[in-house]
């Protein structure tokens, strides 16, 4: 009792610290942000399926649509998408550099705060490149629209470019919402000086992903049927 | 699973001060639990006003109704009631209902109250989220009234909103221009508030349980709204998409519903190719879900009162478990007993038959098991008990019907007709709205501090439980005898000699209706002058009642309860009452 | 309390069920070939149902009652055998009871959904419309002009959108609003509707089917009775749908015949 109870003051006291934004080195792995980290991934895995949801309701709408009717029109997909397919898993690839480097954080921090610091500067710079990445992606889905556009292929044209725009809208708001949620993470993890469980960087992953994923599907789903 | 960490996992937020942060943008579970309530409380009877009129223009239908011109002129000019405005009236009634009422105050008001606590958890486990959920559906509430201020009324196309009479606009009749429009928005941002709500409950559950907390020691209440949310989650999610064809086809020209040559008032729609059974196959695929998401919180709820009133164990509680989860399961299985008669392919009536008939059996098994801890107690009939038991003879009485309507064959005499009505009536609005009322009445006291009188409570529960039987039972009738639903008058040879059985089903509606203000009265008059209420005046074991009533901003008061028992520890002998606490450390002796 | 709860409870119960009983209201005489065996399942089920209603809400009344005494050395009960045989007899009770049903209930609706129509049957087109029914017959040609939906025009009575003046099939088509057939002899509608969803239900048929906008579905039947009946339409079409209707003529062979010697003479 006694000794549990000075333990989760003295982790109070640090948080409040940090919280405060004086930059000392704050122990990334109290009980508190693991716990905060494992419910912030529950979270996500939850949402996650929710969503997946939504696009297997959307696909088996697809499904059922384009037998209901002879009127499908198959037409050549942008290449353009294949593109923005590589950039999106680039940002795939420079969010796990990022990872890399925060979790790398609490170890550095034993041999001093200078090494930690420099993780968290190269770390927070991956993050941005994954936005931008993210935000790259979402410009070219807006030059796939102009191209279709171009074809005479609108939301109304036929029920192939109906869904075409669908998919890729739906993708790209959620997409947009994840770069809200990686500039959350950024700030965090700024202001916690590096921690990956308090900041959500796992939650944040885990959905990145899952986008990231959720693409390729889209895009072999609509390589296959348009 | 997170034991010691979970007590440190909420907690982010600071007790709020000034009235916005406490009473309004509150991420407190509590005040948010109470804001769905109360936007359920306002619902209802919204949704109760509105079946008023719909009956009296049934039983009635050339009489003028007073005001209610005032509220359309269009729609009831000199307070006559127009056909397309009953079919208003009766679309905004079930959507009211079915959203705003049984999604809200079964599962989204007493489980967002009442799940962190009886975890043993301080908050739910995303504070912000909870306050947008509530949120979010308040403005869908306000987006779905607002059709009924427009110029062309609320839709007429009924809470299923099938296309195409749904999907090809003003051109099938009026309510079809914009007020359908704001339907699809109003649902699809409900969507968005039930699956933030239902991600809350999930992440929760799973990983904010206290010390000593195992799924296995959870209360039946808990559990249900556990099982629910993880319906919700899905369902919800597959309506949303059929929200945005459904807008889509509406506003933007696109044919994912309407198919190729229709001439809807003379006018040939520009429209092709798309597939009318398509909205059904989605919305019922969310549908039938949605109807086990209205009445599993009740369930859960009924069975977490009953033993404490009962002073006796729940009979069966792990199997009731299984049940609440077969039952979710098997939930996504049933959709297409709605579309029997819909012209999809006849040999899949018998898929979707099987299930819905195995479906009776773990509610049988429920059902069974709660009549089977009546078996041997020692009742203290309080209001909530007489709910308790009332839910199980009205969810007898409704569960049975569906027995007909499982059957392929017997679906073609009884689909769309006064059968179904009074089916889902007896399982959705009286048996989730008993368990709404079981609750009430029940956490009322851990909730405001204060005891509801139990003597209006008893009158409220005997005019409602009679009253119940008199309106829906007749229904059956109605519907044996091919009466068919959603007809705004009856001028059919065959129907006018049921008109008198329709009359008095509109008289028992309006004395049931008005026995309800009781319960408002109840509510208001006991929030502030009932006599104040102790930590456990009900003797339950649960952790609600092992905090203040009402509980403090964090729940326990910084206290982190260490669970020792299951819920069910009632009728214990060599106890120093005839309960063990679940926070209590008492040992139990079984016998 | 609890006695007068168990009271009213069986009170209920016990009116609700007479009124079953009793056939206060019933569905109307069955005139069709396949609609015996609805009745059947019907009353196979109001059997098993009214069984488990009943014992239901008494046992609830039963227990009720007894838990209601108040003696206060009385000592609470726990169910003999605990959950197991209430789990046991609802799985091996419902669980029959569903293979029963499902069993017997699939001949009766493979009879009318499954079954090939009778390769004799009469065959007329039906339309459904905001709100009315229309029933075409094919004319002594035997055959169905095409339908063109650019070209309905309801003034003047067109409502099938049909072109007699290039399609020859079509010239002869006879279209009426009430639904005219020979006793004893099979039906085969087809269905199709011209703007929304809507439903085809004669209750003394016990036929119902949807008509779905954008598909052409079968219904066949064999009325067994002459008389003049009730359609109605059963799915939510707008504001008019309380009001639609048409009339079910079943004749004798000798008046059919005349019937459709009158219509393709006018």
């Amino acid at each position: 009792m006694g000794t549990s109870t000075l333990h989760s003051q003295a982790e109070a006291a640090l948080e409040s610290v940090a919280d405060r934004g004086v930059a000392i080195a704050h122990p990334a792995t109290t009980s508190r942000a693991a716990a905060q980290a494992q419910k912030s991934e529950t979270g996500m895995w939850v949402a996650v399926s929710a969503i997946s949801m939504s696009f297997a309701a959307f696909t088996s709408a697809m499904i059922v649509r384009q037998d209901a009717a002879t009127d499908w029109q198959r037409f050549q997909l942008p290449h353009v998408l294949y593109f923005n397919t590589l950039i999106l898993l680039a940002s795939s690839a420079t969010l796990e550099l990022t990872r890399q480097r925060i979790a790398g954080i609490p170890e550095a921090l034993r041999s001093g705060a200078a090494a930690a610091k420099v993780l968290l500067a190269n770390g927070t710079y991956w993050l941005y490149l994954t936005a931008a990445l993210g935000f790259t992606f979402v410009l070219g889905q807006l030059l796939a629209w102009r191209n279709l556009a171009a074809q005479g292929l609108f939301l109304a044209t036929n029920p192939s470019s109906s869904f075409f725009y669908v998919f890729t809208a739906l993708h790209a708001v959620h997409l947009l919402g994840g770069i809200g949620g990686l500039i959350y993470v950024l700030r965090k993890l700024v202001r916690t000086n590096g921690s990956a469980e308090t900041s959500g960087l796992g939650a944040f992953s885990i959905y990145w992903h899952f986008i990231d994923i959720l693409w390729v599907y889209l895009l072999l789903l609509l390589a296959i049927r348009m | 699973m997170h034991d010691t960490s979970a007590q440190h996992a909420v907690h982010q937020h600071a007790a709020p001060t000034g009235f916005i942060r406490k009473y309004v943008f509150s991420l407190d579970h509590k005040v948010i639990g109470k804001q769905y309530y109360g936007l359920a409380l306002l619902a209802v009877f919204i949704g109760m006003v509105l079946s008023w009129l719909m009956r009296i223009h049934l039983g009635w239908p050339n009489w003028p109704i007073p005001l209610l011109d005032k509220l359309s002129a269009v729609g009831a000019p000199g307070g006559a009631m127009t056909p397309e405005y009953y079919l208003s009236l009766m679309t905004m009634h079930g959507t009211i209902m079915v959203f705003f009422v049984l999604t809200n105050a079964p599962f989204a008001a007493f489980g967002n109250y009442f799940l962190p606590i009886q975890i043993g958890a301080e908050d739910m486990a995303f504070p912000r989220f909870n306050m947008m959920s509530f949120w979010t559906t308040f403005v869908a509430f306000l987006v779905m009234m607002a059709s009924f201020f427009i110029a062309d009324g609320p839709p007429i196309a009924g809470w299923t909103s099938y296309a195409p009479l749904s999907a090809v606009g003003g051109d099938a009749g009026p309510g079809l221009k914009v007020g359908e429009t704001l339907w699809a928005i109003s649902i699809a941002i409900f969507c968005i508030g039930s699956l933030l709500g239902a991600l809350n409950f999930i992440a929760t559950t799973l990983d904010l349980r206290t010390k000593g907390m195992s799924l296995a020691r959870m209360p039946l209440s808990s559990w249900a709204w556990f099982v629910t949310s993880v319906i919700a989650l899905l369902a919800f999610a597959v309506l949303l998409p059929a929200c945005i064809l459904l807008v889509l086809d509406r506003t933007a020209g696109t044919s994912f519903f309407i198919p190729t040559g229709l001439v809807v008032s003379d006018r040939l729609q520009p429209h092709s190719g798309g597939s009318t059974l398509l909205w059904q196959h989605l919305f019922w695929f969310f549908g039938h879900p949605e109807v086990y998401i209205a009445v599993l919180p009740s369930i859960g709820i009924v069975a977490h009162i009953l033993p404490v009133f009962a002073r006796k164990p729940l009979l069966g509680p792990r199997a009731s478990v299984g049940c609440m989860i077969a039952i979710g399961f098997l939930s996504y299985m049933v959709w297409g007993h709605h579309m029997f008669v819909s012209g999809m392919n006849p040999f899949s009536a018998n898929l979707f038959s099987v299930p819905t008939l195995i479906i009776t059996i773990p509610a049988t098994i429920l059902t069974l098991l709660l009549i089977g801890t009546v078996y041997g107690a020692k009742m203290r009939f309080t209001t909530p008990a007489l709910f308790c038991i009332g839910f199980v003879s009205v969810f007898i009485s409704g569960g049975i019907s569906g027995f007909f309507l499982a059957q392929p064959s017997i679906d073609i005499y009884l689909h769309a007709t006064y059968f179904v009505v009074g089916h889902f009536h007896f399982v959705m609005a009286v048996a989730s709205l008993f368990g709404v009322f079981a609750g009430t009445y029940f956490w009322f006291p851990k909730m405001f501090g204060r005891m509801m009188n139990d003597g209006l409570g008893k009158l409220h529960f005997w005019l409602t439980f009679i009253g119940v039987y008199c309106i829906f039972m007749p229904m059956h009738y109605l519907g044996l005898a091919g009466n068919v639903r959603r007809y705004a008058a009856f001028t059919d040879d065959y129907l006018i000699p049921l008109i008198p059985v329709h009359k008095f089903i509109t008289v028992a509606a309006l004395l049931t209706g008005a026995a309800q203000l009781i319960f408002l009265f109840n509510l208001i008059w006991s929030r502030f002058k009932g006599p104040i209420a102790s930590e456990n005046p009900w003797e339950g074991t649960s952790l609600e009642w092992s905090t203040t009533s009402p509980p403090p901003f964090d729940n326990f008061g910084g206290k982190h309860l260490v669970v020792y028992n299951g819920p069910n520890e009632y009728g214990v002998q060599g106890a120093a009452t005839d309960y063990v606490m679940q926070a209590s450390p008492e040992k139990v002796v079984t016998g | 309390m609890g006695k007068l709860f168990a009271v009213v409870v069986t009170v209920i119960t016990l009116i609700s069920v007479s009124f079953f009983v009793m056939h206060t209201w019933w569905p109307p005489t069955d005139i069709s070939t396949t609609g015996p065996a609805i009745d059947r399942q019907m009353d196979e089920t109001f059997v098993e149902t009214g069984i488990l209603f009943l014992a239901g809400q008494l046992l609830l009344g039963l227990f009720v009652w007894q838990a209601s005494d108040k003696n206060p050395a009385r000592k609470i009960k726990i169910f003999p055998g605990g959950s197991t045989p209430l789990v046991a007899a609802a799985i091996i009770v419902v669980g029959i009871e569903v293979l029963a049903l499902t069993f017997l209930g699939s001949k009766a609706w493979a009879a009318i959904n499954l079954a090939p129509a009778a390769a004799d049957s009469v065959h007329i087109d039906v339309q459904a419309e905001q709100f009315a029914f229309w029933f075409r017959y094919p004319g002594p040609d035997g055959q169905f002009g095409a339908l063109h939906p650019e070209k309905i025009d309801e003034a003047n009575g067109n409502y099938f959108g049909l072109d007699p003046a290039n399609d020859v099939a079509a010239r002869d088509d006879i279209v009426v609003g009430t639904l005219t057939i020979p006793v004893n002899r099979p039906i085969l509608l087809t269905m199709h509707s011209k703007d929304v969803g809507h439903s085809l239900y004669v209750p003394v048929l016990r036929i119902q089917q949807d008509f779905v906008p954008g598909l052409d579905i079968p219904v066949h039947f064999t009325a067994t009775q002459t008389g003049k009946f009730e359609i109605v339409c059963t799915q939510l079409c707008g504001l008019g749908h309380y009001n639609m209707r048409a009339y079910l003529e079943v004749m004798s062979e000798g008046d059919y015949e005349q019937w459709l010697k009158t219509q393709a003479g006018q």
